[in-house]
């Protein structure tokens, strides 16, 4: 094949959406997260597991474009690992400058990812109360 | 690699590049010139002239107005006829599949008063003619429907729409880019009154097209200047681009028959095969359809997807018509036009076969679209 540059996607890009990283569903969910894209009518669900308070595993699904794709597969990467708080904290400017770019009528699709990892945190946050989680965290001590 | 993109763009034919080259450097000169130089281009214009003429069976070389590309042909069949014809009426007509340099001119008569109906289609992308004889009336000065539809492959039934239109209406404009050179167009027997046709979308350079105009028809110039193209088309002729028009409409008009049923061969091929894919559907005809021309859509996935994933993983290069890939990030208007859902119209994936492909690709690529199409399926979210 000639070298040639994908549609204005960076190799990152590519290179996400031919190798996606953690694609499906986590089993026994903590939060799952769905949204979907009102401009180009795509969908994207990310699901967590939680385990004090971190994010021990995130999974993505989506009916979505290239770059949805490796938005969502950068998302479910920079996610994982993290607190609550600083995988809410994740923006979708975060996940196109991790993808070193995006073009700028695909920047929608890194949306769709960081909103979809934020809802599954709120769906978390909802099903566990802050009590609850607290509880926990006395139970373990 | 294996190209399957040629409704979006073609290579030149070699013969047509040896045929126009010395039209770049050698026989430079210009056709209003009226010395031996200019006299020399002057008859290489004609000669073309008469070549895409005799394509598409034109009662004269004259017929024939050489533009820049097929938008600006549209553009003058359009607005010009409706502008330079306005006391005869201010109604426009088009059907709903036209190509986006069909229906932007369209609008901007529009936004200067005229009224526009759009013509609806079946599930086939057949205009819908009933429709058609309501929405053209006297007052209609131009109605436009393509010969072709490079999307969907659907091939138009052009004399019943010509008779329709000529009931009651004025001008009939036909856009034939994807029609011309690859199946016969007869514009007398068609009844067509301005017909837009491209080179390079019959493997000749970009930079000519052509729209022809039966005589009688008057247009308004859109382009005013030093009085080139009967005075409605100004500019300095495009020598070599249109020498280069007029070999590959004369070799298209020779090899079409024997071309067009190879074609339709490969596409058969293909046709069982990826219709055996799961959720997999053809869109437009199932028989009848442009040489060579396939639609298909896949349900839960997506089109820029199918796309991005047959180049990079397989070196295969087709088209979509999909909302993600387009610039406004709306799905195509064909396809919602035919009556597909937003998300239907989603996984897209044309394919339109040319000089270079061959039946032996046939297993190669059905195997890399049923590869792509279930990779996808297992990210999908649907
Ligand atoms: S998800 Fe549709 S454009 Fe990216």
């Amino acid at each position: 094949m000639e070298d040639v540059p994908q549609i204005g996607y960076s190799e990152k890009v590519m290179d996400h959406f031919m190798n996606p990283r953690n694609v499906g569903s986590v089993e026994n969910p903590d939060g799952v997260g769905r949204v979907g894209n009102p401009v180009c009518g795509d969908l994207m669900e990310v699901s967590i597991k939680v385990e004090d308070g971190i994010l021990t595993d995130v999974k993505f699904k989506t009916f979505g474009c290239g770059s949805a794709i490796a938005t969502a597969s950068m998302v479910t990467e920079l996610a994982k690992g993290k607190t609550l708080d600083e995988a809410d904290k994740i923006t979708r400017q975060d996940v196109a400058d991790e993808l070193e770019g995006l073009p700028p009528r695909k920047m929608h699709c890194s949306n769709l990812a960081a909103d979809a990892l934020h809802k599954a945190i709120e769906d978390y946050r909802e099903r566990h109360g802050e009590g609850k989680e607290k509880a926990e965290e006395a139970a373990a001590e | 690699m294996i190209y399957l993109d040629h409704s979006s763009a073609m290579p030149v034919d070699e013969r047509v590049a040896a045929f126009a080259s010395p039209y770049l450097m050698q026989h430079y000169g210009n056709p209003s010139s009226l010395h031996t130089r200019g006299l020399v281009a002057k008859r290489v214009l004609e000669e073309a002239r008469g070549k895409v003429a005799k394509l598409i069976n034109a009662e004269s070389p004259e017929t024939i107005l050489f533009t820049s590309c097929a938008t600006e042909s549209n553009n003058l069949a359009i607005r010009g006829t409706a502008l330079r014809n306005n006391k005869a009426g201010m109604r426009v007509v088009s059907s709903a599949v036209e190509h986006i340099s069909v229906i932007n001119p369209m609008k901007e008569l529009q936004k200067q008063g005229y009224a526009y109906d759009v013509v609806p289609v079946s599930p086939e992308g057949y205009v819908d003619l009933d429709m058609l004889a309501e929405m053209v009336t006297k007052d209609t000065v131009v109605t436009s429907v393509n010969y072709a539809n490079d999307e969907i492959g659907t091939i138009e039934r052009i004399r019943d729409v010509s008779r329709i239109v000529h009931e009651e209406g004025r001008y009939l404009h036909v856009n034939a880019t994807a029609a011309a050179g690859r199946i016969p167009v007869d514009v007398q027997a068609d009844g067509i009154d301005l017909l837009t046709l491209s080179s390079n979308d019959m493997y000749g350079p970009r930079g000519a097209a052509a729209l022809y105009v039966r005589k009688g028809v008057k247009l308004q110039t859109l382009l005013p200047g030093g009085g080139q193209e009967r005075g409605i088309r100004s500019g300095t002729e495009n020598l070599f681009a249109i020498a280069g028009m007029g070999e590959a409409a004369m070799i298209a008009g020779r090899e079409m028959g024997a071309e067009g049923r190879r074609l339709h061969e490969i596409a058969g091929a293909y046709l069982k095969d990826i219709l055996m894919i799961e959720d997999a559907h053809l869109t437009g005809p199932a028989t009848g359809r442009l040489p060579g021309h396939l639609s298909f859509r896949f349900g839960r996935i997506e089109g820029e997807s199918i796309l991005l994933n047959l180049d990079t993983a397989f070196g295969i290069q087709v088209t979509t018509g999909s909302a993600c890939s387009s610039r406004t990030l709306e799905p195509s208007h064909v396809l919602l036009a035919i009556g597909l859902k937003h998300e239907e119209a989603h996984g897209s994936m044309i394919m339109m076969m040319g000089r270079s492909n061959t039946t032996e690709e046939v297993p190669y690529v059905v195997d890399a679209v049923r590869k792509t199409v279930e990779r996808l399926r297992m990210i999908t979210a649907m």
